[in-house]
Parts: structure tokens; C-alpha cells; sequence
């Protein structure tokens, strides 16, 4: 028969998870380890952030700020490309899984970019001699900011959830040209904020014995963006759904 | 250990980003974990009353 035909494992797995009863019974499964994964991780990078790795012979003390400021300033853009990928998704396949994880995100990346900006507030104090300048790096980290409040703003302002997500995930893919605008910031501009000295390809200009904590804490946002962005779709999608069957089979007849 | 908590004479910039970064962190766990509480709630209200109202209580179609 026809629909004993084989489905690529690939396709199968898309549509599963694009159900909402499926994606919320495996994200269920899934948070507690996300979060047991996030706070060992977390712990272990900032003993070694706070204690383990010698001063900075310039900086000293100071520069501990480093392995939170400069992990949260990736996740600030990080967060902004992953939820652009799902806006573009929502936009294309109408899938309201994917709807919910871009707004889902939203929240997310602002709180990255908020620690971002008041830790580079608190760097640039006792380094620069300022808390603020209106710096090409800064001002565009700062857009960043508005940029996510502005699509949690549209999210909420419109009362069809699903009108709402589709506008807000337009607004998600223009502010995405804001992205190349932070990263090549320190190269096209005259900065305060010093220019990139991690790489991905080819060698970095940073001392290895800082790499270890750095690579933990950026492993350990990572990790904590997918436990807090399931932990706000699961709520999202329940509240959404509150009116369908499987919603009510699950919260309604549980103990 | 006083050493430590000192930061080099940085203490007040160094230990507030650590605060900051933490506390915000927590709250993007605990906030969502608090609305889930109060959702769920909320839901199973909204169900009881829903019932309810399909099925009209039993002694008021008895006494007439």
C-alpha cells in the first residue's frame, strides 16, 4: 500500500517535531537534563573563569570579566541568527512550532545583550575610564538590544497569536542586518573595543591558558539558551493550544 | 580567600558582572518555571468550569 512507503528519517523527524504535542512531550524529556548539563558546566567555567586562570599581566584582576562579557556578547548574536532561522521557517512552512521558538528566543537574546552591555559597562570603567562611549561597537550592541525588544513588543501588541509571530518574524529578519554591522564594527570603524582576537580559522591572538573557560562558558550558554527557550515555548505553546484536545488530555487529566 | 574577593583592588566591577550575568540567568529558568505553575493552574480551571457547564447540575431538572 501507498503509505506503507518508507519516509526519509530526516523528513519523519521534521514533521514529528513540528507537531506540538510531540515537540512538547520531547522537550519535557529533554529540559531537566538541558539544565543539570547547564549548571555543571556553568559552575566548572566560572571556578576556573574566577579562580584557576592567572591575571592578566596588563589587566590583572579585571579582565575576569572577560569569560562572561565575551561568551554573552556571542550568545547576543547567536540567539538573533537561531531565532532569524525560525522566523524564516515560520514564514515559509507556516509551522507554529518554529513560530513559537523564534519568539521563544526573544526574550533570551535581550538578556544576553543586557549582560553584555552592563558587563562591558563595568570593564570599561576601571579600563577605559568610562562606563559609556558612543563607541561603533557599543552603539550597535545597543541596537541590537532595541531590536529585540522592539519584536517582543510587536509579539505582544497584536492578539492573533499566530498574525503576531509573522509580523514579528519579519521584523526578526530586517533587524538580521544589524549582525554584520556588530561583527565587522571594530574593523570598519576606529574602536575603543578592542578588535576580534579569537578565531575560529586560523590562529587566535588570545593566550591559551585563558581559552579553557571560554570555551566552558561559551559550551554552557549555548546549552542554557536551548533549556530557557524550550522552558518559554512549552509555555507559549500550551497557552496557545489551551482549547485543543491534547492540551486538555495532558493538563487537564494529570494529577 | 580575602585575596580572592579583593580582585586585585576590582572587586566592585568584577563581582558585580558575575552578579548580574547570574541573577539574570536565573531568572530566565525560574520566571518561565512560575508562569508554567500559574498556567497550568489557570488551564485546569478554565476546564472545570467548561464541564461544568455542559453538564447542568442534576437537581435542578428533578424539582421541576
Amino acid at each position: 500500500m501507498a503509505n506503507k512507503q518508507k519516509k526519509n528519517p530526516i523528513v519523519l523527524f521534521i514533521h514529528k517535531t513540528g507537531s506540538p504535542e510531540y515537540f512538547y512531550k520531547l522537550s519535557g524529556r529533554f529540559l531537566p537534563w538541558l539544565i543539570a548539563i547547564t549548571t555543571i558546566l556553568t559552575a566548572w567555567g566560572l571556578y576556573q573563569a574566577l579562580y584557576v586562570v592567572p591575571p592578566d599581566y596588563q589587566q590583572s584582576e579585571s579582565y575576569r570579566i572577560l569569560f562572561i562579557h565575551v561568551p554573552s556578547a556571542w550568545m547576543s548574536m547567536f540567539i538573533y541568527a537561531a531565532m532569524a532561522v525560525m522566523a524564516f521557517i515560520a514564514l515559509v512552512w507556516r509551522i507554529k512550532v518554529a513560530e513559537i521558538c523564534a519568539m521563544a528566543s526573544a526574550p533570551i537574546g535581550a538578556a544576553f545583550t543586557f549582560i553584555t552591555l552592563c558587563t562591558g559597562a563595568l570593564w570599561g570603567k576601571p579600563m577605559w575610564g568610562a562606563y559609556w562611549v558612543w563607541d561603533a561597537r557599543m552603539t550597535s550592541e545597543l541596537v541590537l538590544l532595541f531590536i529585540y525588544l522592539g519584536i517582543i513588543a510587536l509579539y505582544r501588541s497584536i492578539d492573533d497569536r499566530r498574525a503576531a509571530a509573522r509580523v514579528a518574524s519579519i521584523m526578526a529578519l530586517v533587524g538580521l542586518v544589524n549582525l554584520p554591522i556588530i561583527h565587522y564594527s571594530v574593523e570598519w570603524w576606529t574602536t575603543l573595543h578592542q578588535g576580534q582576537t579569537i578565531r575560529l580559522t586560523g590562529p587566535s591572538s588570545i593566550d591559551a591558558s585563558m581559552l579553557p573557560p571560554l570555551i566552558i562558558m561559551a559550551v554552557a550558554t549555548k546549552t542554557y539558551f536551548i533549556a530557557a527557550m524550550l522552558a518559554n515555548a512549552r509555555n507559549m505553546l500550551i497557552e496557545q493550544d489551551r482549547n485543543k484536545s491534547w492540551v486538555r488530555r495532558l493538563i487537564g487529566d494529570a494529577p | 580567600m580575602s585575596d580572592f574577593l579583593a580582585m586585585g583592588g576590582y572587586a566592585f566591577f568584577v563581582w558585580t558582572s558575575y552578579g548580574i550575568f547570574l541573577t539574570t540567568l536565573v531568572l530566565g529558568l525560574v520566571l518561565p518555571a512560575l508562569r508554567r505553575r500559574a498556567l497550568i493552574k489557570e488551564l485546569r480551571q478554565a476546564y472545570r468550569r467548561a464541564e461544568a457547564r455542559r453538564k447542568p447540575p442534576r437537581n435542578q431538572g428533578a424539582e421541576q
